[in-house]
């Protein structure tokens, strides 16, 4: 019972101190207060993630599991940037207390903590960002095979705006006189109508309906109507 | 007969007296702007400095305004405040204090105005302002009155808002009772969530994993919870199947709760013993980093149904296509409208914005969170009604461009718009990109 009373209560009262913020202001530092008590969980929770990254990692390699090879890349990736941020090594020292080591700053790529996350995390982050280009260009050959009538036009919409967006485009329809009748043939206004009208409003019509989803589904959690998120007894 | 010296000495002294007289020009031309220069007028002092408490808020800030009175002879603006009681007793020179040294762009306007943030709520706090010439020359400094900042108890500006929500919430608890009462809350069918129980056993008979994604965020994002929901469900189904369930989380607390929620389904089910905590895992705060053990992990295990329920950024399409690539059967949910695209295109089945958040309430089949959704379509048709009325005063302000037909269309259509401005504007959205 407890087991479920009590997460419903903190979730509800929670909730509902932070929608009071919202509109009393002088309220605020009990929301602030709420954001802070996540903090503090999720902090404690850290450590059971880091606990859990520990365990699976060195179960994979003592049982020489397929991909073992990576499980102890990363476990030794886990131990260096960890010593490294403890003990700030090559940490640029801190303006008002430069004898006290650790409060030195480890932003700056002097630091060796610095160092690992300029020139070896975020070029790989980097990387694997550069990978979405090829599955875009992947997914769209599959979305715009000219299926159906829906699919054609979608081809045909893409095919519009690709080629206003290139100079090509805007050479083809240059000859248009801007004050004419058929203006809106030009490059800049077909691509005006399309991501302005069609796209705006079908995007309006998505956020609306996830604002009111929001609201339904934050109202059934704090009045404990859908309680498929808390544990069972 | 002239030698050749002697000519070069005779271009010489030409040469210079050519260049006497171009020193005495230059001297002449400096002598008469010197004394511009050193006239350039100071610029005349700020008007009208005035300071107040910035509305709707917790206190913290002060309003600040002046008038400019020569805008051409003005370069910037220098705001101090005065010390505070405890900056007074740890400097006790410490009478003013600079706050901000504002540029041109705070006098392009006759009118100008700065928030001044983190002042203190328990005592008065006083400004002065000197106008900054062209030449840096700085004006005489005008004080204002002492202001102090409070804090509102409510937020006017959020009127519109708090009775959109009102309204919404109303209409939710009423439906929800009415279901209870037993009115019919018959929903259309959504077919990705129909699909879960195709997914699941599809992997259980091809004797490969589910691998549920529960997005990139923390459980402090309703996505999340959300998608926990769904996981549920998934979790109760595959207990059903005796499938095995894969959960790979980006968060600490979202790994928990999954926990939590998987047990729980086992437990429903009445096979508490087939759970494996070892199944849901924690993999990297880091945005790449957890698609790159994902996508890695698919490829290897090429687990048969993949479900991403959650928040996702850039990361979706790599997921999507990965699974794609396996040919796994995809079931994706998620509210950010900058990534649906991307999994409608390479996923078989898309909950799509709301419809991912009715998922918990379509999958429990309980008639209080039925009821519930349809309380949410009243919302919508409040969206629609505005939306049409707002289509109808634009259109009768074109046609009747002047008249009073058109200055009422003009004042409903002013009216609806600030009103949706105010509500939707202000709730965010939440939605971003890579």
């Amino acid at each position: 019972m407890l087991k479920r009373v009590i997460p419903l209560v903190i979730l509800s009262a929670s909730g509902l101190i932070l929608i009071l913020s919202y509109f009393s202001p002088i309220t605020e530092s009990l929301s602030e207060t709420v954001v802070s008590w996540f903090n503090i969980l999720a902090g404690v929770a850290f450590v059971l993630g880091a606990g859990n990254l520990l365990a699976v990692n060195l179960e994979k390699i003592s049982s020489r599991r397929p991909g073992w090879a990576y499980a102890a890349i990363t476990l030794v990736s886990f131990c260096v940037m960890l010593i490294a941020g403890l003990v700030k090594w090559g940490a640029v020292p801190n303006a008002d207390h430069p004898n006290v080591h650790l409060a030195g700053s480890q932003d700056s790529t002097q630091a060796a903590y610095g160092w690992a996350y300029e020139y070896v995390l975020s070029p790989l982050t980097a990387t694997m960002f550069g990978l979405l280009a090829f599955y875009v260009a992947s997914a769209a050959f599959r979305a715009f095979r000219a299926k159906n009538f829906e699919a054609i036009l979608l081809l045909g919409t893409a095919f519009i705006i690709l080629l206003v967006q290139i100079a090509l485009g805007a050479m083809l329809t240059d000859w248009i006189p801007a004050n004419s009748a058929f203006a809106f043939l030009r490059a800049e206004s077909i691509k005006a109508i399309v991501t302005e009208t069609f796209q705006t409003a079908g995007m309006r019509a998505i956020m609306i309906g996830i604002a009111l989803g929001t609201a339904a589904t934050s109202l059934r959690l704090i009045l404990g109507i859908d309680r498929a998120a808390l544990a069972k007894d | 007969m002239i030698t050749g010296p002697m000519i070069r000495s005779k271009r010489s002294v030409h040469m210079l007296a050519t260049q006497a007289a171009f020193v005495a020009a230059w001297g002449c031309l400096w002598s008469m702007t010197l004394p511009c220069a050193m006239a350039s007028p100071m610029p005349p002092a700020a008007e009208n400095v005035r300071l107040s408490d910035v509305p709707d808020d917790a206190g913290g800030a002060l309003l600040l305004q002046w008038t400019t009175p020569a805008l051409e002879a003005s370069n910037g603006v220098v705001i101090e405040r005065s010390a505070t009681a405890k900056e007074i007793a740890k400097d006790p020179n410490a009478t003013w204090i600079e706050v901000e040294r504002l540029g041109k762009l705070a006098v392009l306007a006759k009118e100008g105005s700065y928030t001044l943030k983190g002042v203190s709520n328990s005592e008065d706090t006083r400004v002065r302002v000197a106008i900054l010439g062209v030449d840096g020359e700085l004006a005489e400094f005008v004080e204002s009155k002492p202001a102090r900042p409070l804090a509102s108890f409510y937020a006017w500006k959020r009127t519109p808002l708090l009775l959109v929500v009102g309204f919404v919430s109303l209409a939710v608890l009423v439906w929800v009772a009415l279901a209870r009462r037993g009115v019919s809350t018959r929903i259309r069918r959504i077919a990705a969530l129909d699909a879960v129980d195709e997914a699941v056993g599809r992997a259980t008979e091809m004797g490969r994993a589910v691998l549920f994604v529960p997005g990139i965020q923390d459980m402090n994002d309703i996505q999340t919870i959300a998608g926990l929901t769904v996981l549920g469900r998934v979790a109760r189904t595959a207990a059903e199947y005796d499938a095995r369930l894969e959960v790979p989380t980006c968060r600490s607390i979202v790994m928990t709760a999954a926990r939590e929620t998987v047990q729980s389904a086992h437990q429903a089910v009445g096979r508490p013993e087939t759970y494996s905590e070892g199944a849901i895992n924690y993999i990297t705060d880091e945005q790449f980093g957890y698609v790159a053990y994902l996508a890695g992990h698919m490829t290897r295990e090429k687990p048969a149904a993949c479900f991403y329920m959650g928040a996702f950024y850039a990361e979706s399409l790599v997921l999507a296509e990965n699974g794609n690539s396996i040919g796994a059967i995809q079931i994706a949910g998620t509210a950010e409208p900058s990534q649906l695209p991307f999994f409608v295109a390479a996923c078989d089945y898309t909950l799509i914005g709301e419809e991912f958040f009715a998922a918990s309430a379509y999958l429990s089949g309980e008639r209080d969170q039925l009821g519930s959704i349809k309380g949410q379509d009243v919302g919508k048709a409040l969206a629609l009604a505005a939306i049409v009325v707002g289509c109808v005063c634009a259109t009768v302000a074109v046609i009747f461009p002047t008249g009073s037909v058109s200055d009422m269309a003009g004042t409903i259509f002013g009216v609806t718009q600030s009103f949706f401005d105010g509500s939707l504007g202000s709730s965010g959205g939440g939605s971003g990109g890579g």
